[in-house]
């Protein structure tokens, strides 16, 4: 049994002009201790799967069927209160903004200790200021600068501040959506450094939420590659990178400079994610796949595993 | 939490702190002036009842003819029952200070909460909240403390209720507002992502990020209020005519005015004119500072 078990999970945004199947059909398993990146490009649905794994897809967005089994208890069955207590303590969530994610008005110390005190009321001030103290040496921010505002700590410090509080109460999971999309790229191999860190010393599973395959190919354990809500590709992130199976996969590998090849031209993929009020028939990459048989316009491709942890949903592979 | 270095480093640091409010430029300035005006206002009127040269109350038979116009007895004259004007400016702010205090601190209580809980929960309950304070927003504001002020009959409290109703839709508004955006920023939703209940983000994270607008419209509609109460016990829905009012004077001094007798009017109007501009000045000030949009 794995640490958390996602099984057939649909989400839609139910707007006036029709649903829209944000997440549709996703099943994955993350163990302890993994780390797993979730790549795919804006409106891929990749955020609305983190959010609905702490089940705060915002309205008008709805779970429409599936579980999220952690620890083999199905989250979708939780009370909103028994939800609430398992928010920050057993899975954290790490949003893309550090400059707007603390509150501007509160020290970082308050910071913390309003949220230890949220799922632990009886901790003390101290207490909390001392394990603030630790948490913060651990993701390198003096903790002399605890009295501080956010406002006077750089993006990459925030982000850092932000991951602390997340990992404070020592949670199984910590999610993280496009942590590193607002930073410079120094300041991101950094972050994503520090992350991979923490990971070996305490052993949670970390969710990489980002659109940049790059980032998480060498750091991560496993990758799913989503598109138009559903997963194309999941697989090892070694084996991803050797032996792409779904066009979509390869093509994203092509978009990434190669430092060997100097002169190689960058390849993008034509054409645009399709609208989602009114998704293609067949496979939802056909209308960008430049390797389509005829019928991956009428039928939709199941996901397979090709070989033993390598998951495809594509005809040719079939 | 505060320790003694800290209470001293806060005297200590008031100079600079001063200081580097002037070197704001043309708001920190208007703060400073704000102040200083305020606070010798408040200061008269609180010793008010000890430095006054005569009983304000009291009739002066002597010297006849009355209204007298300023003299080394009476340095700012009497009015048409003999009463030292001096001693009546010294004493006749403080239940208009108080009119304009209880009524800030009632629309503070009543706009504040409702603005939070309707702006946050949202849907039929904001919808219904929104059009209520709207349609007393509609009624010129004078108008409506005069109706509820001769409903309620006088006396400190029963004004400053009727005040403080017309400025309520004012808090309801800002703080609709600020929180209608606060509410979508990323740290309102990482609170929630941690675990945090609906109360505690809107106590803990919403509030405390509407608390300096809030200011800013509390001092700006204190000197509304203050021009309010003057107008309230202008028109005698004051407090009583035995209690020295500046602005009780201000009309009795206008029937004078004809007979040539200026001072009876002209220094409660100032006293009036003064206190609204000491608090207008802040309020300006205040905002100023505090706009990012406006900072250079």
């Amino acid at each position: 049994m794995g640490l958390l078990e996602v099984d057939s999970l649909r989400v839609d945004y139910r707007t006036r002009r029709g649903s829209i199947r944000a997440v549709d059909d996703v099943s994955f398993k993350l163990e302890k201790g993994e780390l797993l990146g979730l790549v795919g490009e804006s409106g891929s649905g990749k955020s609305t799967l983190g959010l609905s794994i702490i089940r705060l897809v915002p309205p008008p967005g709805v779970i429409e069927q599936g579980s999220i089994r952690i620890d083999g208890d199905d989250i979708i069955d939780f009370s909103a209160e028994k939800m609430q207590s398992i928010r920050g303590s057993q899975i954290s969530f790490i949003f893309q903004d550090p400059m707007t994610s603390l509150s501007p008005v509160k020290k970082i110390s308050e910071h913390f200790i309003e949220f230890i005190r949220t799922h632990e009321p009886k901790t003390t001030k101290a207490e909390a200021l001392k394990r603030a103290n630790t948490t913060l040496r651990d993701v390198g921010i003096l903790p002399e600068r605890i009295a501080d505002y956010p406002h006077q700590f750089s993006g990459g410090m925030r982000q850092r501040i932000m991951i602390a509080l997340a990992i404070t109460l020592n949670p199984e999971i910590v999610i993280a959506d496009e942590p590193t999309t607002a930073l410079d790229v120094i300041v991101q191999a950094k972050i994503l450094d520090l992350l991979t860190e923490l990971r070996d010393r305490y052993g949670m599973a970390w969710i990489l939420i980002t659109h940049d395959l790059s980032v998480v190919l060498e750091r991560c354990d496993k990758i799913l590659v989503m598109y138009a809500g559903g997963i194309v590709e999941y697989a090892d992130s070694k084996e991803l990178f050797r032996n792409p199976r779904h066009p979509y996969t390869q093509r994203l590998l092509q978009g990434i400079p190669n430092i060997e090849f100097s002169d190689q031209k960058l390849k993008a993929i034509p054409g645009s994610p399709p609208n989602l009020l009114n998704p293609p028939n067949g496979c939802s990459f056909s209308p960008r796949c430049s390797e389509g048989e005829p019928r991956c316009k009428s039928e939709k491709p199941q996901l397979l595993e090709v070989i033993p942890n390598h998951f495809v949903r594509c005809f040719k592979e079939m | 939490m505060a320790e003694k270095g800290e209470t001293r480093g806060l005297l200590f640091g008031l100079i600079p702190g001063l200081k580097s409010l002037a070197e704001r430029g043309s708001a920190g300035w208007m703060i400073i002036i704000g102040t200083l005006i305020v606070f010798t206002i408040l200061l008269i009127t609180a010793l008010g009842p000890f430095i006054s040269p005569h009983d304000p109350t009291i009739p002066n038979v002597n010297p006849p003819p009355n209204p007298s116009p300023p003299s080394a007895n009476f340095p700012l004259g009497t009015n048409l029952l003999g009463q030292d004007m001096l001693s009546r400016i010294l004493c006749g702010g403080s239940i208009m200070i108080q009119v304009a205090f209880l009524s800030v601190v009632f629309c503070f209580l009543i706009g504040v909460p409702i603005g939070l809980l309707s702006s946050y929960v949202g849907g039929s309950l904001d919808k219904t909240f929104t059009l209520v304070m709207d349609s007393f927003y509609a009624f010129p504001g004078l108008v409506l403390a005069i109706a509820i002020a001769a409903m309620m009959g006088r006396g400190v409290i029963n004004l400053a209720l009727s005040i403080g109703v017309v400025y309520v839709p004012s808090y309801y508004r800002i703080v609709r507002s600020q929180v209608l955006t606060i509410k979508e920023l990323p740290y309102t939703e990482a609170a929630r992502a941690s675990g945090a209940r609906g109360r505690t983000i809107l106590l803990r994270y919403i509030l405390p990020n509407v608390v300096p607008s809030i200011v800013v419209v509390a001092t700006v509609n204190f000197a509304d209020a203050i021009l309010t109460a003057a107008g309230l016990t202008f028109i005698g829905l004051g407090v009583g005519i035995d209690v020295p009012d500046w602005g009780w004077d201000l009309s009795k001094g206008r029937e004078l005015l004809p007979s040539g007798a200026w001072w009876v009017i002209t220094f409660p109007g100032i006293m009036i004119v003064l206190l609204a501009l000491g608090f207008t000045l802040i309020g300006e000030g205040l905002s100023e500072l505090l706009n990012p949009r406006l900072e250079r």
